[in-house]
């Protein structure tokens, strides 16, 4: 059979035209928390790829990523849920799901995305394919008139997500094995304030660091039976702490070769806190009060970025000497930091300079700046093969 | 140690008042001002300035309260609360400047 030549023109056209064929493994997005937008970029080229619009309000927008690297679904503060194709870089869907929110987490199959909320304070989970409303736990309190804010959402094993309850001080463990079906294990008074939330990289210890009051709140959730316990209580030792002008922010990036890197809330200084009997074992002097304590992936560094006024600078802090060995200065407001999956580069943001700095890790120089407006939060796919990313 | 003359010293104090309830900050420093409320403000009370871990900033929320008292939640913050004094970044006025414009619809950023 012969084709005429028109028809194996297009079809050649076609061809031409179809997008190269590629994984997204190096890929990732960088939130421009002003613009409602999202730029994507190739962590292996240094390159923006291309911008995403219509958002929302970004103003502390989060991200997390199917477990095919392919979708990022972004949390905005006015409630919206967006899932973003890296590939195609458009909206693959979008909804808004509540009226203030803060976060969000995807579950260890990969099937539910959960959002955590301020107004109304509580916990949304979807369907990850469709953002189907699946279930919705309200974080009521008391007397049960009252809903707290939902703070440090993070996915555990089984399913299950742990988050915590601001205005009520509890941690709640919700188990999603059956979707529509929600189980809550609620562990009451575990201190004042909790301010957000990590699970180790085991996924085995959720830990609520506290506003409040001094220290954090640790559940082993091998071991729920035990219940909540306090950590690093009275770190402050009465003394009075300083104005706090941005809370901080922790992960499972704080734990490193044994030890968690926790901040120090209203003091400037790293928290040193040995993992197996978690007891403090030291306290690292740094700059300003840090928001951000990141363990490059080999654990070998600790990066920190600070609070306002201090919020031009970062900090490392080499593990094996346990003291600040480099400060840099990538430009004004740096609000987030993110390593490459193996740590050699980090990709840092600097707010009021509209641009992000890429730094190589192992000598400190730096190998590119991209143009980007108003940069916070930088997400790369990697964090789809991690708990309690 | 700088010495102020006893005369000096009583016209700064007769005078600060006066100045904090009607100098307006330069254009430069509004425009700071505005970056820092939107921005870093924003971070618990949202770009929109809805509200986030602290509370909504908008014309129909802070209509009803006491400008004074908001002035002093500024400068001062509030205790039992993540709200931290910003006495070392603002003077009285532009704290008063910053309640003002919350109050009447706070600007956008111009860029």
């Amino acid at each position: 059979m012969k084709f005429p030549t028109a028809i194996l023109a297009a079809l050649l056209l076609s061809a031409c035209a179809a997008p190269a064929l590629r994984g997204t493994g190096d890929l990732g997005i960088v939130i421009e928390r002003a613009g409602g937008s999202v730029v994507v970029v190739d962590s292996s080229a240094r390159a923006i790829l291309g911008r995403v619009e219509g958002l929302g309000d970004l103003s502390h927008a989060s991200a997390v990523y199917s477990r095919d690297g392919r979708y990022a679904y972004v949390f905005g503060r006015d409630g919206g849920l967006t899932k973003v194709d890296l590939l195609e870089r458009r909206i693959a869907r979008r909804i808004v799901q509540a009226g203030n929110s803060i976060g969000g987490a995807i579950s260890q199959d990969g099937r539910l995305v959960a959002s955590q909320n301020y107004e109304p304070g509580g916990v949304k989970v979807f369907d990850a394919d469709t953002l189907e409303l699946l279930a919705d736990i309200p974080a009521t309190f008391g007397d049960g008139s009252r809903r707290s804010k939902v703070v440090g959402l993070a996915d555990v094993p089984g399913n299950q997500f742990a988050f915590a309850l601001f205005e009520a001080g509890e941690i709640w463990v919700a188990d999603l094995s059956k979707p529509r079906e929600p189980k809550v294990t609620k562990f009451r008074n575990i201190g004042s304030q909790p301010y957000d939330g990590l699970v180790t990289p085991d996924g085995r210890h959720y830990i609520a660091g506290l506003f409040g009051e001094d220290g954090l709140a640790l559940v082993d959730l091998w071991q729920p039976e035990q219940g909540a316990r306090k950590i690093l209580a009275n770190y402050g030792k009465g003394q009075e702490k300083l104005p706090v002008f941005k809370m901080p922010h922790l992960r499972g990036w704080a734990v490193a070769g044994g030890r968690a890197y926790l901040p120090a809330i209203g003091r400037h200084e790293v928290l040193v806190v040995d993992t197996a009997t978690w007891q403090e074992v030291g306290r690292i002097p740094v700059k300003g009060q840090p928001v951000f304590v990141m363990a490059r992936p080999d654990g070998r560094q600790i990066w920190v970025n600070f609070a306002f006024p201090d919020y031009s600078h970062v900090q490392v802090i080499d593990t094996l000497e346990q003291k600040v060995v480099q400060t840099l200065s990538p430009g004004k407001a740096v609000l987030h930091m993110e390593f490459t999956p193996r740590g050699e580069h980090v990709w840092i943001s600097a707010r009021d300079d509209n641009r992000v700095v890429v730094y190589d890790t192992a000598n400190f120089a730096k190998l590119a700046e991209l143009p980007a407006q108003t940069p916070s939060g930088i997400f790369f796919t990697s964090r789809a093969a991690r708990i309690g990313f | 140690m700088t010495q102020y003359s006893g005369k000096a010293l009583v016209a700064l104090i007769l005078l600060a008042p006066v100045a904090a309830l009607t100098a307006d900050p330069s254009p430069g420093r509004s425009r700071d001002l505005v970056r820092m409320v939107r921005q870093d403000c924003g971070s618990c009370h949202g770009l929109t300035l809805k509200g986030g871990l602290g509370p909504p900033l908008l014309p129909e929320t802070l209509r009803e309260k006491p400008a004074e008292s908001l002035r002093y939640t500024v400068l001062l913050g509030r205790p039992g609360t993540p709200m931290p004094p910003w006495n070392a970044f603002l003077t009285e006025a532009e704290a008063d400047w910053i309640v003002r414009q919350l109050i009447a619809g706070f600007p956008e950023e111009t860029r």
